[in-house]
């Protein structure tokens, strides 16, 4: 072969986001591209970011609140609960039973709810333009729930140091108790339609492999690492509220691809609905709230709590200078460290692929740059 | 259909009257008659996809649990035919260092074949359109004119100086390319059956008691129409094939860069593609023009009404599909294409052979 006629051809370079219609968000990806298949993945973050945790240090503990809702705002309850729990781990504070369940409950709805977002915009990403709005009807009967409960759809500041803002309304448990009475046979539904259709499984099914040890390496925490396998989860690693008193099943997973972490999910949702029914039987009577003086002032020292959230392991870590505000506070965002792994699950996938894996990954921008 | 036939033969009259009188050769009238018939299809067919958009809207709508347009008009049935009207108004901007010849060419192009197939479409068994060009090659001529709009793509990819819209018209290429050929595969066996490829003769074929002439009732036929269908689904690039526009992936294709008239020529060119499967479709297996309720039709429903209703029939077949499936790779479309489709074809094409011969 003589080199003159040889074809010359060059990798391409292009810019995935941060306006692309399947990015979540504003991520902007450097994809460097050989035809169809992809050489390397840069993920740039940032065009998010808010100084959520410089913010925390101008702020009284109970004025951050609402703050904690806004970052990872498809968790905000579960954020909530995780800085709700360290400043009560500062302050040395129990609540009560009853407040104890209901905010796992929130905790549990709202990773119902987060889950079908994923289940949505995944279906978008690989083109099952429907199950979007499947998944929004049902997570619209979360969110009137919510609504009933705290006057909010997306960020509740429902949440208080010490209890809650309110107790639950008097029709909430017959409204949840009618929700999960009908939502498992939708997850059936939706796994005929989306989980075991063939071209979905082709899809997801060996693309974006990550071995167990490159999630640990990485600090890849949620159903992301359940899905290589590993059970870790923060509820029964590290139980909280009244996790211990449940039962429920951590679902794992061995395939280490996109669709064990599609599966990983689909089964929460299932534990999810096992846990709230476990709640509302077990709810207890009595006082939501605790007292708790109102200029808050812990004393010196440091407090790390930390949740499941829908994403991961979502901690949140406070130093306290004995002043009314935080000296420093820290978010464990799990979708950060998530997306760090992105670029290993796309080693040899396709231009396609990029969104089925981002979309499997399950990052929430506000997550990740805070 | 008499009264229209009355009309054309009195205006043909009076112009060839017209023309005797003014000393110009008939030739022209002939000329006007042909520009009136391609005005009436462009016509025609620009209605239809109005409705067919429409009417997409409106299926998906209510297979996504929600109630699609309702706000332009009653139950919203001038929605599609205001974005059309907004498109047109709308600033047609071409990006910088795009080639301009190929930017505009790409879409008229595209348009224009896509209208093309429309021309040997037989409407009815006297249709004006048909009468004038009922080709001997008909179905050859869809299928020719059919892949000239995947010049139009490319031109359009190419031009927009952005590297989705390459992507786009390259995949687009490659997969058009790809599906001819199992989809030409399928129409042969068809051609095989009727001995002829006009597609008058086609659906005159498929005459018998009620609709047990058509050609899908004959099991050495399902073959061919499945794999028709999906290579047809695919030479459309509708779900699950839609990977050229793929807009998760490629954000809009190789239309990405396109605004104005210039999109809505790719956008109706796009439905008018996808209704010419329904009229081919219908025309191949499903009797053409012919009336499900005898020969002639007991109720003189013209022949016309029932190849739209079987066009849009197959047509909201499709939108089920596309409204249902997830989409494929494009590694996984070509493998299809290749190693599923292909052999399938030549053994349907064997399969109708040895039928046709010895029994």
């Amino acid at each position: 072969m003589t080199t003159e006629t040889r074809t010359r051809t060059e990798e391409l370079t292009i810019n995935m986001g941060p306006q692309h219609p399947s990015t979540h968000g504003v991520l902007r990806l450097v994809v460097t591209l050989d035809g169809e298949r992809v050489v390397q993945v840069i993920p740039d973050i940032g065009y998010l970011h808010s100084s959520m945790e410089k913010i925390a240090e101008r702020l009284t503990y109970q004025q951050y609140l609402p703050y904690a809702d806004r970052y990872d705002y498809l968790n905000a309850m579960g954020n909530e609960l995780a800085y709700v729990m360290a400043v009560e781990k500062l302050l040395g504070i129990e609540p009560t039973p009853r407040c104890q369940f209901i905010r796992v409950m929130m905790a549990e709805m709202n990773r119902i709810a987060s889950h079908l977002v994923y289940f949505a915009t995944l279906g978008n990403d690989v083109g099952a333009v429907s199950v979007f709005l499947y998944c929004f009807r049902e997570r619209e009967a979360i969110l009137d729930l919510f609504e009933a409960a705290s006057g909010q759809r997306l960020l509740y500041h429902y949440l208080r140091i010490g209890g809650l803002r309110n107790d639950l309304p008097d029709d909430f448990c017959a409204g949840l108790g009618h929700f999960l009475s009908y939502f498992p046979s939708r997850i059936d539904e939706y796994d005929k339609l989306l989980t075991k259709n063939r071209i979905f499984r082709s899809r997801m099914e060996g693309v974006g492999h990550f071995s167990a040890e490159d999630a640990l390496s990485y600090g890849v925490t949620g159903p992301c690492l359940r899905g290589c396998g590993t059970d870790y989860d923060i509820r029964r690693a590290d139980p909280y509220c009244v996790y211990p008193q449940l039962d429920f099943t951590v679902p794992t997973f061995e395939e280490c691809d996109a669709m064990a972490r599609h599966l990983v999910r689909q089964e929460e949702m299932r534990q999810s609905v096992r846990i709230l029914q476990q709640c509302l039987e077990m709810l207890p009577e009595g006082d939501v709230s605790v007292k708790v003086p109102r200029r808050i002032k812990p004393d010196p020292g440091e407090a790390y709590a930390r949740v499941e959230s829908p994403r991961g392991e979502l901690g949140c870590y406070i130093v306290s200078d004995g002043s009314e505000k935080p000296y420093r506070l820290h978010w464990r965002a799990p979708s950060f460290y998530n997306l760090q792994a992105y670029p290993v699950m796309c080693k040899d996938a396709w231009v396609a692929d990029l969104v089925a894996i981002l979309g499997s990954v399950d990052i929430v921008l506000g997550d990740v740059d805070r | 259909m008499s009264l229209l036939s009355q009309i054309s033969n009195w205006l043909r009259l009076t112009a060839e009257g017209l023309c005797q009188r003014w000393g110009i050769p008939l030739l022209f009238v002939d000329l006007l008659a042909w520009m009136v018939a391609v005005a009436v299809i462009i016509g025609l067919v620009l209605l239809i996809v109005l409705i067919f958009v429409y009417l997409e809207r409106k299926v998906s709508g209510y297979i996504q649990t929600r109630l699609g347009p309702m706000r332009v008009g009653p139950i919203g049935i001038f929605q599609t035919a205001m974005d059309a009207l907004k498109l047109l108004i709308k600033e047609d901007i071409v990006p910088r260092g795009a080639d301009k010849i190929l930017h505009t060419l790409g879409p008229i192009l595209f348009f224009v074949a896509a209208m093309l197939g429309y021309v040997v479409i037989p409407w009815d068994d006297k249709a004006i359109i048909a009468k004038y060009v009922d080709l001997n090659i008909g179905i050859l001529y869809v299928t020719a004119v059919g892949s000239v709009g995947i010049i139009g793509i490319i031109m359009g990819g190419w031009g927009s100086n952005n590297k989705w819209s390459l992507l786009g018209a390259i995949r687009s290429a490659a997969q058009m390319i790809s599906y001819e050929v199992p989809m030409l595969l399928a129409i042969i066996c068809v051609v095989m059956q009727a001995e002829s490829m006009s597609l008058g003769r086609i659906v005159t074929g498929q005459q018998g008691a009620y609709l047990s002439g058509w050609y899908c009732w004959r099991p050495w036929l399902w073959l061919p129409l499945i794999l028709f269908f999906i290579a047809a689904t695919a030479e459309v690039n509708r779900v699950p094939f839609d990977i050229p526009e793929a807009e998760s992936e490629l954000v809009a294709g190789y239309h990405t860069e396109y605004s104005g008239m210039k999109f809505a020529l790719f956008f109706l060119a796009e439905y008018a593609n996808v209704f010419v499967v329904g009229l081919i479709g219908a025309t191949l297996f499903f009797g053409g023009w012919l009336s499900p309720l005898g020969h002639p039709d007991p109720l003189h429903i013209p022949g016309f009404f029932w190849l739209m209703a079987k066009a849009f029939a197959i047509v909201i077949f499709l939108m089920w599909i596309r409204w249902t499936l997830p989409r494929l790779r494009v590694d996984q479309l070509m493998a299809l294409a290749w190693k599923l489709l292909l052999p399938a074809g030549f053994l349907a094409i064997f399969i109708v052979a040895v039928v046709l011969l010895y029994i």
